[in-house]
């Protein structure tokens, strides 16, 4: 059978640096200011204020963390805010060895969700575990938020600066 | 049609410049809600298949049919997403009813435009990256390239053009819906400052929060779900060339082939007799005049002139846009076409108040997915 072979070269990224390959580059200038609306914008207010908010479904009787205005399993309207611990408990974690914008990480990033004490069952939220060895991590750990000091807090999630073992 | 099919619920909230008291989601719920109380329906048990049109640019998130099912009750249910125009999504929802596999559709369209910090350079970024954004103009310029060649091509006035926002803005003042109604004359529009010449600040339509929720249902389970269902008789959607450099400027050749389609399957063959009004894009002014002629209510060149002598004013012959259209009522993003699907369907049913047109028994939406494309979609309703 018969072989085509083409003249090539290789690129290297000088070559696009210098201007010796021709190409289009554009950045998106996309900003966003998203309206928190009822439930987000009193989860916040709760995060500054360094309490966990939920709300429950009248119709399934679920505490739902975070809060939102409707119950997806019911369609139903939500109706009461419920004030819920700061502890709970680890559902899943991982070890993450890479930082979002890909840096690899000696020591690493534990990522968890945290089901939340009051809230229901499988209702967690997601944080980042601290003050614990990577090794000890274990699914059903017992957690609780290391909270920011009140003038560092600003409405947001990293109002916690992370879970760590509960003393019990 | 190889099935019936009818809009037996529909829903909508927001629908004003602004709207920081509810979050997208809670947007959505509120449109559903009221979407599906109208239909009789429980969505968590009823409804077969989903529909969502959204565009991730507009909404700021990657992937954002992931964030649509809580607030439709569409949990573990079948959801698609559709980037593209309001009716696009519709047609989508529709074919999904025609495979006979489902038997209950929904439809949402959503604009949270205010939250977007960035509009015009979003709007930059859907323009070609090699040919045309390193010229840097702002996408109006595209509308007002294009409306001054209809102008010169139709030998249709500015006057005719601002007559348009004068009508649509004045048929707002009768919609409870409508955030832009107003009393402003032809002058008004004439002097208002050039956004990209020959068009104007006023004959672009301004932007609005918003969300459209219908509920559809084939032939059967229509009949069973409602007293008055709003059949869909055809539906049609075209996309044109891209390419600024070589688009035919004058003529919306996207509608007229989206409307031809759309009138295939309604089985219409003389659109201007056997439909009794019309809501259009009109994004910007003349876009509803060249609509009109490409879908061919009226002859090529003579929209202008017919708007001007009130054939399509509230009490004309041929009501269009008397929601107030987008003009009106504020471009939706993506679910602006949708919005124009609404007041077909409250007219068909005699909801419309104030603006209720005579026998309205057959009416058309079109919409236009806006510069710098050539995406086009109409539907044919009637009671």
């Amino acid at each position: 059978m018969e072989e085509f072979v083409y003249d090539s070269v290789y690129l290297s990224s000088d070559d696009f640096r210098e201007g010796r390959v021709l190409f289009e580059m554009w950045e998106p200038n996309a900003r966003y200011a998203w309206d928190a609306g009822v439930a987000i914008s009193r989860y916040l207010q709760g995060l500054k204020a360094a309490k966990l908010i939920g709300r429950s479904c009248p119709d399934c009787s679920r505490v739902l963390v975070p809060p939102r205005m409707f119950c997806e399993s019911c369609f139903y309207p939500t109706d009461k805010w419920v004030t819920l611990r700061d502890t709970g408990t680890v559902l899943t974690f991982s070890r993450c060895y890479i930082t979002w914008d890909l840096i690899q990480l000696e020591e690493p990033q534990m990522p968890a969700v945290i089901e939340i004490d009051g809230a229901s069952s499988g209702m967690g939220i997601m944080h980042m575990l601290g003050e614990v060895d990577p090794e000890a991590l274990a699914i059903g750990m017992r957690v609780r938020a290391v909270w920011k000091p009140p003038d560092e807090r600003s409405g947001s999630i990293t109002d916690i600066a992370y879970f760590r073992p509960l003393e019990e | 049609m190889i099935r019936d099919v009818a809009i037996v619920g529909a829903g909508w909230s927001g629908f004003r410049s602004v709207t920081p008291e509810l979050s997208h989601k809670e947007l959505m719920y509120d449109a559903a809600v009221r979407a599906y109380e109208d239909a009789g329906i429980d969505p968590r048990r009823d409804v077969d298949t989903f529909v969502t049109v959204g565009e991730d640019y507009h909404e700021g998130i990657s992937i954002f049919d992931e964030y649509v099912p809580d607030q439709l009750g569409a949990v573990q249910r079948p959801v698609q997403s559709i980037a593209g125009e309001g009716i696009q999504g519709l047609a989508s929802a529709v074919m999904q009813i025609l495979t006979g596999r489902f038997d209950i559709a929904v439809v949402e369209g959503h604009s949270k435009a205010s939250n977007i910090m960035t509009l015009p350079h979003v709007l930059a970024f859907a323009m070609d990256p090699v040919f045309n954004r390193p010229l840097a103009v702002h996408p109006y310029a595209i509308a007002g390239m294009e409306m001054l060649r209809y102008l010169s091509e139709t030998a249709t006035t500015p006057e005719e053009c601002a007559a348009v926002v004068a009508k649509n803005r004045s048929n707002a003042l009768f919609n409870p819906l409508a955030g832009y109604g107003a009393s402003i004359s032809i002058d008004d529009v004439l002097i208002a400052e050039p956004i990209a010449e020959p068009l104007s600040r006023l004959e672009c339509a301004g932007h609005s929060d918003g969300s459209v929720v219908f509920v559809l249902a084939a032939g059967e389970s229509a009949r069973v779900l409602s007293d008055h269902p709003i059949w869909i008789r055809g539906i049609g959607w075209a996309n044109d060339t891209f390419w600024l450099e070589s688009r035919p400027w004058g003529d919306a050749r996207y509608a007229r082939a989206a409307g031809e389609m759309a009138f295939r399957t309604a089985g219409i063959r003389s659109p201007s007799k056997e439909i009794d009004f019309a809501e259009v894009d009109d994004t910007f002014a003349y876009k509803e005049l060249q609509h009109l002629e490409a879908l061919g209510f009226c002859s090529w060149g003579t929209a202008g002139e017919w708007t001007l002598e009130g054939g399509t004013a509230l009490g004309g012959e041929f009501p269009v846009n008397p929601s107030g259209g987008a003009l009106g009522e504020g471009h939706l993003l993506d679910a602006t076409g949708l919005a124009r699907v609404l007041e077909v369907v409250l007219q068909l049913r005699g909801q419309a108040g104030q603006r209720q047109i005579d026998a309205a028994e057959v009416g058309l939406a079109f919409g236009w997915r806006g510069v710098p494309t050539t995406a086009g979609a109409a539907v044919v309703l009637s009671n």
